[in-house]
This record gives C-alpha cells, structure tokens and sequence, in this order.
C-alpha cells in the first residue's frame, strides 16, 4: 500500500490501489472491498478463537472443579484446584427418575446444561408453587463425592449440582451433604443474575456460612430445610432446619427453599439419596458382620 | 507535531470528553461500574478497540466505497470486540465472567464508532490511533470516577480491598444499595457533567 499521505493528493502516474480509490464507488469495487474485508476479518477472528480455545475449555473445567471444591469447603488459596479435585473428588453419573447409576462410554462429553434443555435428554418439572418456575430439568445428573482418603471406599460428602429460579436468573449451585445424606454441608451459587446487594447477598460468606451443619430431613424423612423471611431464633427447637432470610430479597430467598423442595424430594435427587443410604447402610452392615 | 499529538491524546480526557461533552456511550458506564477492577478491564478494553478500530479504518479509509462505510466500520469494530472477548475468556476468566455481555456490547458503543466515523475516516493512522487511546482514557476517567464512589459507597470497598466494614459484615457502614442499581451512575455521570462544564464553560450548550 503506498504512503498514507499520498493517497489523495498524487500526482504520481496512477498505479493499482490509486485506481482503485478514484473507483471506490462503482459496484464493481464495492463488493471487492467487502469481500476482502470479510476474509481478512473472519481470518483474524478464527485466529483468536482456534487459538484460544483450548485455554478457555481449561478455565471453564477449573471454575467447574473450583465450585465443587467450594461447595465441599475444600477449597484454599493457593492450593492447586485441578489437584485438589483429583485427589478428594470421584465424579459418578445418576438416572435421577430411578435414582440409579449410569455410565456414559469411553470418551463421551456429557453436557448437562445442554441436557437440560434437550427434550430427549430432560423431563418437565411439575408445577408446584414449592418447586423452583423451571422448565425442564435434566434425566441424568452428575453427582461429585469426596473421598478424604484416596485409598478408603467409604466418601466423606457428596456434592449436588442444583439450580433454581431467582427473581432475574435461573441461579446455578451445588449443595453438598454430609455423608449421613440429612446435614448439610454446604450451600453456594456460582451463577444468578440477582439484584447486587439485596439477592445478590447469595453470595455473602456469613449467608452461606450458615447452611453447614443445618439438617435438610427431619425425623420422619420429610425435606424440613428453608430459609426464613427474617432471622433464625437460635432458641427455637425448628433452628436446624432454618436459614435466615436475605433482607429485601423474599423472592430470592424463596427461590434458594425451592430449590432444597425440588432438589431434595424424589423428583430430583430424592431416589438416588435413598439408593446412596440404602447402599451405604448394607456396605456398613456387612463391615459390622451384621 | 507532537504538541498536535499530544492535544489529540489528552483533550478527549476532559476537555473534549466523549461522555461529559459528547454524552456518548453512557449505556455501559451505568453497567460495568459496580466495582473498580471489573470497570479497570472494561477500560482496557475499550481504549483497545477505539484504538485500533481508528487505526484500522484510517489506514483503509481511501478505499472505503462510501455507502457502505458504516458497516466496514462495525465490521472491523465487531471483529476486534470478538477479539477481546476471546482473549478474556482465555486469560481473564473471572473477570470475563463477570462482564459478560457487556464485552460483546462494546461494538454498540457509541465512543468507537463515532470516533471512527468523525475522526477516523479522515485523518492519517497514527492520529487516529492516538485519539483512540485519547476518547478510550476519557471514557475510562469517567468510568472510574463512577467506579470509585459506587463501590466505596456501594460495597465499602475499592478494587476488592475493604475500607469500610459493612454492617453485614458485622462492621459499622451500612452500604448505600442504590450506588449498586444502575440508576446511581446517572446520578454520578450528571455530577460528573456538571463538574467539567463548571471547570470548562465553553462546553455549555447554548440554550
């Protein structure tokens, strides 16, 4: 290309390009221009995507492993997440309609998101004013258990994806357990779109500092767990079933019991709880010798 | 020669400020000011694109047919934003994460277009890029400036460092909600305005 300058005003016996500039305005050179500019920009976009890619596929993977972590209060600065998840965290894949495991072949990615709002791969949520205004939800879920000790078979905590609907957002979690499958161990979100300060309070470490230790079924099995409109009376017998409410946020807080209803009861993981109990009260049985 | 340069890099800071002078842009002033380190890479990125978009349509300005000048403009803007948006995924997760859209959105934004429509398309490359990096630096003063109260205000923080301890916290500020709602920018950005057209009255429309 030749010097900027002397785009316009030359005198110089006109070559190529400066042809090009006098007829800029033909159809001819029109769509020249564009189609050049077309190439030239996709190119440098492919470019930055291809390139980046595998780099952005390992982000999205570490945030996933670092929620996990997070919500099994395993998570520490400075520690390594893809380590930590390797050595505490056994990913298994669960039917949730019969509660049972399923095994994907060799190789395959299951996309759950995607599972969610494939109707061959998802069922609807019934309507319930207690469950979370969802769509559909996925028919297989993963399901992340923590194993303190590499070697024992017996895990410490298992870690639930869930998700609800908030005021703004369809708000992404995990919930885990407790190896008993009625405390909680911990609650946290790493997606919503709520209100920054009011719903968006989901995220406060002192709110979700509370739910560990709290008790999702009480006595007879029933999903008891909730969040409050207002505080949480450290006296009352009900305690450990209750979290305080996010002041100005009733819709979100609502949103966050939804979720421990749906979640907790045999349209979400109810089955496969009962399934993981009934495995682990045989597995204890047989190690008492009956 | 470089008095000019210089002019052309530091006016648009605040004598020619694209959002106190032109009111350019505000859409996004109002979205990506919650907290400074979010506002500092928005910044990054923007002063980035008006940049380079300048720069990229000065050096192709001659042979920019007319009628269709507007969209090889957004062309180019759109693919330097799709550019920046992948680089953040890539090297900046958390931070693209929180921006989401708004990364994507910076191809709406009237800074980079206008410039490279009023600026641009009639002056040499290396002009051009200097008032780039100029209108970016005046729409990330303001940003900033937004930026800094919201989350002082807002959260009792700045760039993630607590100062004041919120009474959520179990401190003694209560944080002001609205300096969060998008609705506070406007109040700032007014402030903001009035602030330069006290200090610069020639920027005063007249009525």
């Amino acid at each position: 290309m030749p010097p900027d300058s002397q785009a316009t005003h030359s005198d110089h016996p006109e070559g190529l390009l400066q042809a090009i500039q006098k007829k800029r305005n033909t159809i001819a050179v029109t769509v020249v221009v564009a189609a050049v500019l077309c190439v030239v920009c996709s190119f440098f976009v492919s470019l930055a995507a291809v390139s980046l890619k595998e780099q952005q596929e390992l982000n999205k993977e570490l945030d996933r492993k670092a929620n996990i972590l997070r919500a099994a209060g395993l998570l520490r600065d400075g520690k390594n997440v893809s380590k930590l998840f390797d050595a505490y965290i056994k990913t298994k894949y669960v039917d949730l309609d019969t509660g049972e495991y399923v095994t994907f072949a060799e190789g395959t990615e299951y996309d759950q998101r995607a599972a969610a709002v494939d109707p061959n791969q998802s069922v609807v949520v019934p309507a319930n004013p207690d469950y979370p205004a969802l769509q559909r939800r996925e028919k297989v879920s993963a399901v992340y258990f923590v194993y303190p000790d590499p070697d024992s078979d017996e895990f410490e905590a298992v870690v639930l994806p869930v998700y609800t609907k908030g005021l703004w957002s369809t708000m992404y979690g995990f919930l885990a357990l407790e190896k008993d499958l009625r405390t909680v161990r911990g609650l946290g979100f790493y997606e919503h779109g709520e209100t920054p300060g009011l719903g968006g309070e989901v995220d406060n470490p002192k709110w979700k500092q509370q739910w560990s230790g709290k008790l999702a079924y009480d006595k007879d099995g029933e999903i008891a767990l909730q969040v409050l409109k207002g505080s949480v009376n450290p006296d009352s017998p009900n305690a450990v079933y209750q979290v305080d409410g996010l002041s100005g946020a009733t819709i979100t807080s609502r949103g966050v019991t939804n979720l421990l209803n749906y979640w907790l009861s045999d349209d979400g993981f109810g089955k496969f709880l009962e399934h993981l109990h009934l495995e682990g009260h045989k597995m204890a049985g047989t190690a008492n010798g009956g | 020669m470089a008095d000019k340069s210089k002019d052309i890099l530091l006016e648009p800071l605040l004598k020619k400020n694209p959002i106190a002078g032109l009111v350019l842009g505000i859409c996004s002033a109002l979205a990506v000011t919650t907290n400074l380190q979010t506002t500092l890479t928005m910044c990054v990125a923007v002063i980035f694109v008006t940049a380079c978009s300048n720069a990229s349509v000065s050096f192709i300005r001659n042979f920019i047919p007319t009628n269709i000048r507007i969209i090889v403009q957004m062309t180019i803007i759109a693919s330097l934003v799709i550019i920046v948006d992948q680089f953040l995924k890539a090297y900046a997760y958390d931070k693209s994460k929180e921006l989401s859209v708004f990364v994507g959105l910076i191809i709406t934004n009237c800074i980079v277009m206008g410039r490279a429509e009023g600026f641009a398309m009639s002056n040499r490359v290396w002009p051009s890029f200097l008032d780039g990096v100029g209108n970016g630096l005046g729409y990330s003063a303001v940003l900033l400036f937004v930026g800094f109260f919201r989350e002082l205000f807002g959260n009792g923080s700045l760039f993630g460092y607590t100062l004041l301890t919120k009474t959520t916290d179990g401190g003694w500020y209560t944080a002001n909600g609205l300096m969060l709602l998008p609705p506070s920018a406007f109040f700032l950005i007014g402030l903001f305005i009035w602030a330069v057209r006290s200090w610069d009255s020639s920027q005063v429309e007249e009525s």
